[in-house]
């Protein structure tokens, strides 16, 4: 390992870093002015890349490879801006209202609807643009080569970097959305067209994700999986260099690509003896970068303490359930448990509803966070995954009983929550879901390469519990009867002292601090619970499914349970139970219904998201409140 | 004023941003039924005395007695837990309970009940909570979400709050900010019939001076970081020094309210 | 899918439902349908999936033209596995219970291959894993119930070992994805080659995060190392930016490469005229292969699609074939029986015929191995030779040793 080759190295990073920077830089935008999560960002890069791949060569044709190359570019970049501005005055302004996270649903429809359009106008194969015409050769340095369109790269995101400072500073627009990022209420009393400001910065974030997807165009093909991978970067890159701040975002970019660089350029290494191959962190490099940096610098690089937003109205207060509602309950719980009895018509029923209590669950321990604790977690999945592979490591492996094995797994969760919380609970908002995930990556990637222990990404099979669980009904009854068991705990906890104190730490945590509440213990307490009992869904996915893989653990089951979650409704109790439902049947019903399955399920989401803008269990609230008052009259 | 023990001591406390003294070697007391105003323009150091005091921030040097014991670094739970009750200037109660469910929440914080995990808190410390609130008027409200109440209400339901867990010591940051001209009497004098009742030490500050004047017992001035008056109010009132601060320094008026 | 279908579909599911429901245990008819219940990762891997189902459909259609297997036309109900094992099981049970499928096949994903078998293991249901390449499928977690179509990771290196030994080279990197399929090929790789030629050295290795390689870094990094030879098993999207990266650096200039999949048209056609010359590689060469067995195919192929087959194609095809072959051996769907008749079992597919062997049930069907070369702006094989599967598979006594778990 030479220093040259370090050096260079670097230089290569210098490009990664730009792309990175790029779609950072507009998802950090969005989010500042909007406090939008917008999980579609990584859709836009897509289609950017998409847009230009196809615009290039047409272009290409009557103006020829250069001013087609640059034309297409120019053209993406516009068409996923006014796909941003169309995005947010068709779809997203209706939300405004609606309680914080259920815009995210509704990007989050919008990615799996998007991934399918550029399915169905793009076909399945991957498309490789043309090279950048004049800049497809190398420049020597170092001894080496590097790619002429990599020093433009490099030199792309420190001009963009410095553009947007200017406009940001120089501009009224740039003023207005620096004002909104950092007082949005301001904004609004200014008497400024907010409606306008956010259609704007939503086509300006759009269009910068755009223009670095089809900057891409002569590095690598347009491909549908482009989308999720990208996302999971620039959500580190903002939330490492601090949210809103464009300088931090660029430093970040550099110090995670660099990192990786470094990973790279090191290869296989030898300490103390043992060899280790320094190109496998490059699977988790950013989020390791980013659990560091959260841990030191709550804030990120550049990023300061949010001005809380409004989070519109608060939700109502907790009620326990009215006779009616006792009533409706226990019919559901006699529903289920007489499942296996309804199996014998409906051989699939079980199949179904088991998969439906382990969701619950799974989703019921998400919320007790989210909604009383009102901490949004993004890595929910890995105490899925740690109970699950702590059962089915217990059961394979070791040979435990399915009792004990099961046992081992909670264990497992709570060890894990208890550790990761610690961390976690110091920090706020969209700090403390970023460091969540962090750490629930770094746990997906430890087991997707520990082949030894957790079979790496196969996983483990064969973990089918013992006798009396070894039959469909047994392992049935014995998994309900534990989800009502954590089911009614979580219930039984929201309402003693500690859920009042959970919630009064939501609520206001300065009032709860000067009242006398522990709120960071009551947190930390908060949290090793539900990821204790999400282990125990996990544990019981195991056995229900006989084997475990990286998915249990990875960004799309922890999105899952937050779509739950908001599809639910977040300010009830019963929100988390209704949403699992739902979500597991729609999932199964779409999946069988058509090729564009994804497509379909975003529409459905989408379609609930604006007709109840608070969740299923907030709908039907209200349907019943409108039912009361009109009986009355 | 020649209580053995004073319930608040603050002793030279000072504290620096970046080289600028925002307060240099303060020092007071409270005894116990005093009402004691914290004033001065804006500016002058009255937060940063104030959340040295309530334990958001740590001084550079210094000491705060409570009770006689140093708390002095000390967070604000810790703090809480020795019996000093809080109001904020922009009243903070926990809007998605009921105004009954904050009272009991602050109650049971006091007892030192919040890890109870199984038994419903709705029926702990329910009649000491509506005894607080009927103390503070709001009786009639207490079955009401807290975010449904008027602004005038949440101070009130504040004051309930912080009177919870008998303090010994209340801290209120303006308590009559953002209230209209009656509704500050009112709640002021709510304030000054509590504590004469419970025998309380009060430490506010306020930007009103018909407030500070019509009903604090003694007031201790702040300007640039130094106390330049401590007595009670009319010779507070009449010090030419607090006068040339307030007429001559800010902006005329009884308002000094930027 | 149009209305009219979807509405038929669920009349017909109702119908069936509510049969299943009155008469559970009314004996088959002559003409009850074989019911191949079929799932596969076709959301999170079209490129390879739209082909090997057109594949497939071709296969049932001209199976049920001519009369079916004993009469019995096949039925193909296929679905989506979410492409995790999870809804994988989930929606096997539901091909099983509600379905009623005689028989499950598919899966791309070796992890949701492994959870699939391990299924059908416990459930006693006959599976036909088409595609996985995972060599623990047949091998160290292979079960009864479980065969295997597509040639393993350890029969497509091994496949290649003959090029990568004969140019004798001593300094060799490799660069893989990071997961099991790339691990175990490399591993493969350097344990065969160590044993062909004990003073290689492997001088760089490269585990990228699969469909994120860093091409750049990772390009420069390989060629920093100096190797005279490299073993790639990067593919799709990753493939295509490390090829780009490597041209433009001359990363790989002089050096000698080997390459898993890279020949198979789903891959390479991507890369258009940047296609890697020289490089040998395993693939399908459908332009080059003359047999009339495979013209015959390609034929009957290109006239219901309008468009050349992929490899994807082959495998969907010759599953539903090797199925027929069984199903008709068997004599029924009957499970016990079909496994019987698998082990051992002889199919003729496009690329000739091969059998299930006994001893691990590995499909002996293999591959082509040939160089990369331009034609017509396009990548192709040149000179393919197609390399026998029962020619690189481990002998019976030896696979003995590498199945532990299976009965």
């Amino acid at each position: 390992m030479s220093l040259d080759s370090l050096l260079f190295q670097a230089v290569n990073g210098l490009a990664s870093a730009s792309g990175l920077f790029l779609v950072a830089a507009g998802l950090s935008v969005i989010f500042g002015v909007t406090r939008i999560v917008n999980m579609a960002h990584g859709s836009f890069y897509m289609l950017g890349l998409y847009i230009a791949v196809t615009l290039a060569p047409l272009l290409g044709e009557h103006l020829g490879g250069a001013a087609g190359f640059w034309g297409g570019i120019a053209g993406a970049t516009l068409a996923v801006a006014l796909l941003g501005a169309a995005v947010e005055r068709v779809l997203l302004r209706r939300l405004y209202n609606a309680p914080e996270l259920y815009q995210l649903l509704a990007t989050f429809a919008l990615l799996l609807i998007i991934n399918d359009a550029a399915l169905f106008l793009w076909g399945p194969e991957d498309i490789l643009g043309p090279r950048a015409p004049g800049l497809s050769g190398s420049v020597e340095l170092l001894g080496r080569r590097l790619p002429q369109y990599d020093v433009f790269l490099a030199l792309i995101g420190p001009v963009v970097l410095v553009g947007l400072h200017l406009l940001l500073t120089r501009t009224r627009f740039g003023r207005l959305i620096r004002a909104a990022t950092q007082d949005r209420e301001m904004v609004a009393a200014l008497g400024i067209n907010e409606a306008l400001l956010f259609t704007a910065v939503f086509a300006l974030g759009a269009g910068i994700a755009g223009f670095g997807g089809a900057l891409q165009m002569a590095r690598e093909p347009a491909s549908l999986s482009l989308d999720l991978s990208v996302l999971g970067e620039a959500f580190v890159v903002v939330v490492v260099g601090g949210m809103g701040s464009i300088k931090g975002a660029y430093l970040a970019a550099v110090l995670v690509a660099e990192v990786k660089a470094l990973c790279t350029a090191l290869g296989v290494i030898e300490i103390a003896g043992y060899t280790f191959n320094m190109s496998w962190l490059t699977l988790v490099a950013e989020f390791l970068v980013m659990a560091v940096v959260l841990v030191l610098r709550p804030h990120g690089l550049f990023g300061r303490a949010l001005a809380a937003t409004k989070a519109g109205e608060a939700e109502p207060p907790l009620l326990p359930l009215d006779r009616r509602g006792r009533a409706l309950v226990l019919a559901a719980i006699l529903l289920f448990a007489a499942m296996p009895l309804i199996g014998m018509f409906f051989r699939y029923a079980p199949v179904l509803a088991l998969d439906m209590v382990i969701a619950a669950l799974f989703a019921a321990s998400l919320h007790f966070v989210m909604g009383p604790g009102g901490m949004a977690s993004f890595g929910h999945a890995a105490y899925f995954g740690l109970g699950a592979y702590g059962t089915a490591f217990a059961a394979t492996q070791l040979g435990l009983s399915t009792p004990l094995a099961f046992a081992t797994g909670i264990g497992t969760a709570a060890a894990g929550a208890a550790l990761f919380g610690w961390f976690c609970v110091r920090l706020e908002g969209v700090y403390f879901t970023m460091l969540t995930l962090a750490f629930a990556q770094i746990v997906w990637s430890i087991v997707y390469q520990w082949e030894d222990v957790t079979g790496g990404s196969n996983g483990l099979f064969g973990v089918w519990p013992d006798w009396p669980f070894d039959s469909r009904a047994g392992l049935y009854l014995a998994a309900l009867a534990v989800a009502l068991g954590g089911l009614a705990l979580l219930r039984r906890i929201v309402f003693a002292p500690f859920g009042l104190a959970l919630r009064a730490g939501r609520d206001s945590r300065l009032r709860a601090e000067a009242s006398g509440i522990p709120v960071a213990r009551v947190r930390w307490l908060s949290f090793a619970l539900a990821g204790t009992l999400c282990g125990a869904a996990g544990g019981l996915f195991a056995f229900a499914k006989g084997s475990i893989s990286p998915e249990a653990i990875s960004v799309g089951r922890s999105i899952d349970g937050l779509v739950m979650v908001l599809l639910g409704g977040v300010q009830s109790l019963m929100g988390p139970l209704l949403g699992a439902g739902a979500f597991t049947l729609l999932q199964d019903t779409v999946m069988r219904e058509t090729d564009y399955w994804r497509a379909l399920l975003g529409l459905v989401i989408l379609v609930l998201v604006l007709l109840f803008p608070f969740g299923i269990a907030g709908g039907l609230r209200r349907v019943a409140r409108l039912r009361r008052a009109g009986g009355a009259r | 004023m020649s209580a053995p023990s004073p319930v608040l001591a603050v002793r030279g406390i000072a504290k620096s941003y970046g080289g600028v003294r925002a307060l240099d070697g303060v020092s007071f007391e409270i005894a116990a039924g005093e009402l004691l105003a914290l004033i001065g323009p804006n500016g002058a150091g009255k937060s940063t005395c104030f959340n040295i005091v309530n334990g958001q921030l740590r001084p550079d040097a210094g000491t705060v007695h409570i009770l006689g014991r140093d708390v002095t670094g000390l967070p604000p739970r810790r703090i809480a837990g020795l019996g000093v009750g809080r109001t904020f200037q922009v009243a903070a109660v926990f809007p998605s309970m009921t105004a009954l469910e904050n009272v009991q929440m602050a109650l049971i914080a006091a007892r030192r009940g919040v890890f109870g995990f199984w038994h419903p808190a709705r029926r702990i410390a329910r009649e000491e909570a509506l005894a607080l609130l009927e103390q503070t008027g709001m009786g009639a409200q207490a079955e009401r979400p807290a975010a449904a109440l008027a602004y005038g209400d949440v101070k009130r339901l504040e004051l309930a709050m912080a009177l919870a867990g008998e303090p010994k010591l209340l801290l209120m940051d303006e308590p009559t900010a953002g209230m209209a001209a009656g509704e500050r009497r009112e709640m002021i004098a709510l304030v000054r019939r509590l504590t004469r009742a419970r025998g309380l030490a009060v430490l506010f500050t306020e930007h009103s001076m018909d407030v500070v004047f019509g009903h604090a017992d003694r007031a201790i001035v702040l300007a640039r970081g130094r106390l330049i008056a401590d007595g009670p109010v009319d010779a507070v009132r009449r010090d030419p020094l607090v006068r040339e601060v307030y007429l001559g320094g800010t902006r005329p008026g009884r308002e000094a309210r930027p | 899918m149009r209305p009219s279908n979807v509405l038929r579909r669920a009349l017909l599911g109702a119908a069936l439902t509510t049969s299943l429901l009155a008469i559970p245990a009314l004996p088959a008819r002559a003409a009850e349908p074989i019911r191949i219940g079929e799932l596969n990762s076709y959301k999170a891997q079209p490129a390879f999936l739209d082909p090997y189902r057109k594949g497939m459909q071709l296969a049932v259609k001209q199976i049920n033209e001519a009369g079916g297997v004993d009469g019995r036309p096949l039925e193909l109900i296929s679905r989506d596995d979410g492409g995790n094992p999870g809804d994988a099981i989930r929606v096997a049970e539901e091909l099983v219970t509600r379905e009623g499928a005689d028989i499950i096949a598919g899966t791309f994903l070796s992890h949701v291959g492994l959870a699939v078998a391990d299924f059908a293991k416990r459930r006693k249901v006959f599976f036909l894993a088409a595609e996985p390449l995972t060599d623990k499928l047949t091998w160290a977690d292979g079960n009864r119930y479980t065969f295997r179509l597509r040639p393993s990771t350890y029969m497509q290196v091994a496949m290649l070992m003959p090029a990568a030994i004969g140019v004798k080279r001593k300094r060799w990197a490799i660069v893989y994805p990071n997961y099991e399929y790339g691990q175990s090929a490399a591993e493969t790789f350097k344990t065969l080659l160590r044993a062909a030629q004990p003073d290689v050295e492997f001088v760089a290795e490269q585990a990228t995060p699969l469909g994120k390689v860093d091409a750049g870094p990772v390009a420069q990094a390989l060629a920093d190392a100096k190797p005279d030879a490299v073993f790639n098993v990067l593919f799709g999207p990753d493939l295509a930016k490390f090829v780009r990266e490597a041209n433009t650096r001359g990363a790989l200039e002089g050096t000698f490469v080997v390459s898993l999949l890279s020949g198979e048209p789903e891959y390479l056609d991507p890369l258009k005229d940047e296609a890697p010359v020289g490089w040998v590689v395993t693939g399908y060469p459908w332009y080059s292969i003359t047999t009339p067995e495979h013209q015959a195919f390609l034929t009957a192929y290109v006239d219901a699609y309008g468009e050349p087959p992929r490899l994807g194609s082959i495998v969907g095809y010759t599953t539903i074939r090797s199925i027929a072959a069984g199903v008709a051996k068997a004599g029924g769907t009957d499970t016990e029986k079909l496994v019987d008749a698998f082990a051992g079992l002889e199919v003729d597919g496009p690329f000739g015929p091969f059998t299930y062997r006994a001893s691990d049930h590995q499909a002996t069907i293999g591959a082509f191995v040939g160089t990369l070369a331009l034609r017509d702006g396009q990548g192709v094989m040149v000179a393919p030779v197609y390399v026998d599967g029962a020619s690189v598979l481990p002998s019976d006594a030896e696979v003995r040793k590498l199945r532990p778990a299976a009965d």
